[in-house]
């Protein structure tokens, strides 16, 4: 991999992955629209799609457990775009880590835009962690462009957790997740963004908690910095004995703008749902004590942030 | 030396001026144990807010060591060796007790260091190491957390409690006491706001701020048996605070 990728693809990539070589197990390295590196493992097959799509069929077999999929984007050529899709089809039983993400370098004056749609079946009695990390930079004018959809069901008694992160560097994203959850299951989310400049970030959470006992919990934490402007919907619909929360948290520095709307609905008797949203300056007391320890201004709000966003 | 010089600090309410400090003179010398004490609402948080840098005076002067300090900020008078312990200290989401102690300390901490810091004010260290400074820490918890940032401060020559006893238990309280101790063992300037007897009773020297103004200033064994006398009119110095 490192006879194919330069010194900064290399960087992008170990930025969303944590990838310095090629992974052991089932890994699909797409680089600038192509599979750059693919291998499926034992228990993992990755496939090309064959509907005429352009993406992967991702099948891991029941009780697989333990293994890491790892499905990296990387894009440095300026006025690329995309639209892929990644189906993950996870047998029952299983315990397996989802390791995703994109990272945009766009040095060049045209648009770069990777739209990426992700559908997982999680099987029952099963666990995922699915780990999804959005980065750009690049000195051109052309902007950097992310719009990923995650479409989530899973069966009885599974269960997802899902960390999306985008901190600096993207332009403009608009981020869907929509997950049926069935009896016993449970959906995760824990999102951390954060905009500067002009960028603009949307945010949509939909869950639907359609089996007896089943949960959701949709944590975000967002810093809009500058100008930048983000706008978080969090919908939780309890249609059964549920138990559904969504808590949005938020700092807005400058001239930013944030608009939080979170929506709950019970569509029966037993359903448990609430929300919560926060949208607020950093407190001038937390500044106050960092810089009672001898922090500038500037390091005590940098610290404040990076721990809100941890 | 810590020198307050003519010192007043003023607040507009619609059209009157209030004058929450006046005419404040006062000299600390190091390596002293101070108590400034006195009735809730006299005065005495402002004034150590003053010294920290949080609040402005609205006139007077503030040397230490020899230098005017007065419209230094926060940041330079903490990095100048004052240190400050919140009467209500603060919550983080996303700051660890270990990165609170490590960014007093100037340096990253070991887990042994941050540990060593917080046994001191009688936390069990391995159950808070690891915890944020939020919300889910209680009052008592996060009060003994922020006298631990103090201890952590390693260019303290100032150190300013603002009712450190606020929300100790008894339990504690003896640990609290051998903090200061120790403080001034080290040669520290302890400039302690309290209402407390026990706190009282380590005091090289006590000051009596009431209605914006020094009452008294003196040795323990002259002001205490003073403040007991007049507690029939008001019980705070008997180690029961009035709110």
């Amino acid at each position: 991999m490192k006879q194919e990728l330069n010194h900064s693809e290399q960087k992008l990539l170990k930025i969303i992955s944590g990838l310095t070589s090629l992974p052991n197990g089932a890994y699909n390295i797409r680089f600038n629209g192509t599979a750059l590196a693919r291998s499926s493992s034992k228990n993992i097959i990755i496939a090309k799609k064959s509907d005429g799509k352009d993406g992967i069929d991702i099948h891991i077999r029941p009780g697989t457990k333990n293994e890491t999929v790892y499905i990296p984007v990387i894009m440095d050529k300026s006025g690329h775009t995309e639209l892929v899709y990644n189906d993950f089809y996870i047998g029952e039983n299983s315990a397996v880590t989802i390791i995703a993400g994109c990272g945009i370098d766009n040095c060049g004056n045209q648009d770069s835009q990777h739209d990426g749609i992700h559908t997982f079946h999680i099987g029952k009695n099963s666990r995922v962690k699915y780990l999804e990390k959005h980065f750009g930079e690049g000195s051109g004018s052309g902007e950097r462009i992310m719009n990923p959809t995650t479409i989530v069901n899973i069966a009885e008694n599974g269960y997802m957790e899902m960390e999306t992160t985008q901190i600096r560097g993207i332009n403009s994203t608009k981020r869907i997740t929509n997950a049926r959850v069935a009896a016993k299951g449970t959906f995760i989310v824990k999102e951390k963004l954060l905009t500067h400049a002009a960028q603009y970030a949307e945010t949509a959470f939909q869950v639907d908690l359609d089996g007896c006992d089943s949960s959701t919990n949709v944590i975000s934490r967002a810093v809009a910095q500058d100008k930048s402007r983000q706008l978080f919907t969090a919908k939780i619909y309890g249609n059964n004995k549920c138990h559904g929360h969504s808590e949005c948290d938020a700092i807005i520095m400058n001239n930013a703008h944030i608009t939080a709307v979170p929506v709950i609905k019970a569509n029966d008797p037993n359903a448990t749902l609430v929300h919560e949203a926060a949208i607020g300056k950093i407190a001038n007391e937390q500044l106050i004590k960092l810089m009672s320890l001898g922090l500038t201004e500037k390091e005590a709000e940098n610290h404040i942030i990076t721990g809100f966003l941890k | 030396m810590l020198e307050l010089k003519h010192l007043s600090f003023t607040v507009n309410e619609g059209k009157n001026t209030k004058h929450i400090l006046s005419d404040i003179n006062l000299s600390i010398n190091d390596k002293k144990t101070v108590v400034i004490t006195g009735p809730n609402g006299g005065g005495k948080s402002t004034l150590a807010k003053i010294i920290m840098g949080i609040e402005k005076p609205s006139s007077g002067e503030i040397f230490f060591h020899n230098k005017n300090i007065t419209d230094w900020s926060i940041t330079q008078r903490a990095n100048y060796g004052i240190s400050f312990a919140f009467q209500q200290p603060v919550r983080f989401k996303g700051i660890g007790v270990k990165e609170l102690l490590s960014l007093a300390a100037g340096n990253e901490l070991s887990t042994k260091g941050a540990c060593e810091y917080l046994a001191e004010v009688g936390l069990c260290a391995a159950d808070y190491v690891g915890r944020d400074v939020d919300t889910s820490l209680s009052g008592g918890e996060i009060k003994r957390i922020e006298i631990a940032t103090i201890l952590a401060r390693k260019n303290t020559q100032l150190a300013i409690f603002d009712e450190p006893e606020a929300g100790i238990d008894l339990w504690s309280f003896q640990k609290l006491i051998q903090v200061f101790e120790k403080m001034h063992e080290m040669h520290h300037t302890i400039l302690i706001i309290s209402h407390q007897e026990r706190i009282l009773n380590i005091a090289d020297e006590i000051i009596l701020i009431a209605n914006g103004q020094i009452q008294q200033v003196g040795k323990k064994d002259v002001i205490i048996p003073q403040l007991v006398s007049i507690a029939g009119s008001c019980n705070i110095y008997k180690g029961v605070k009035d709110q």
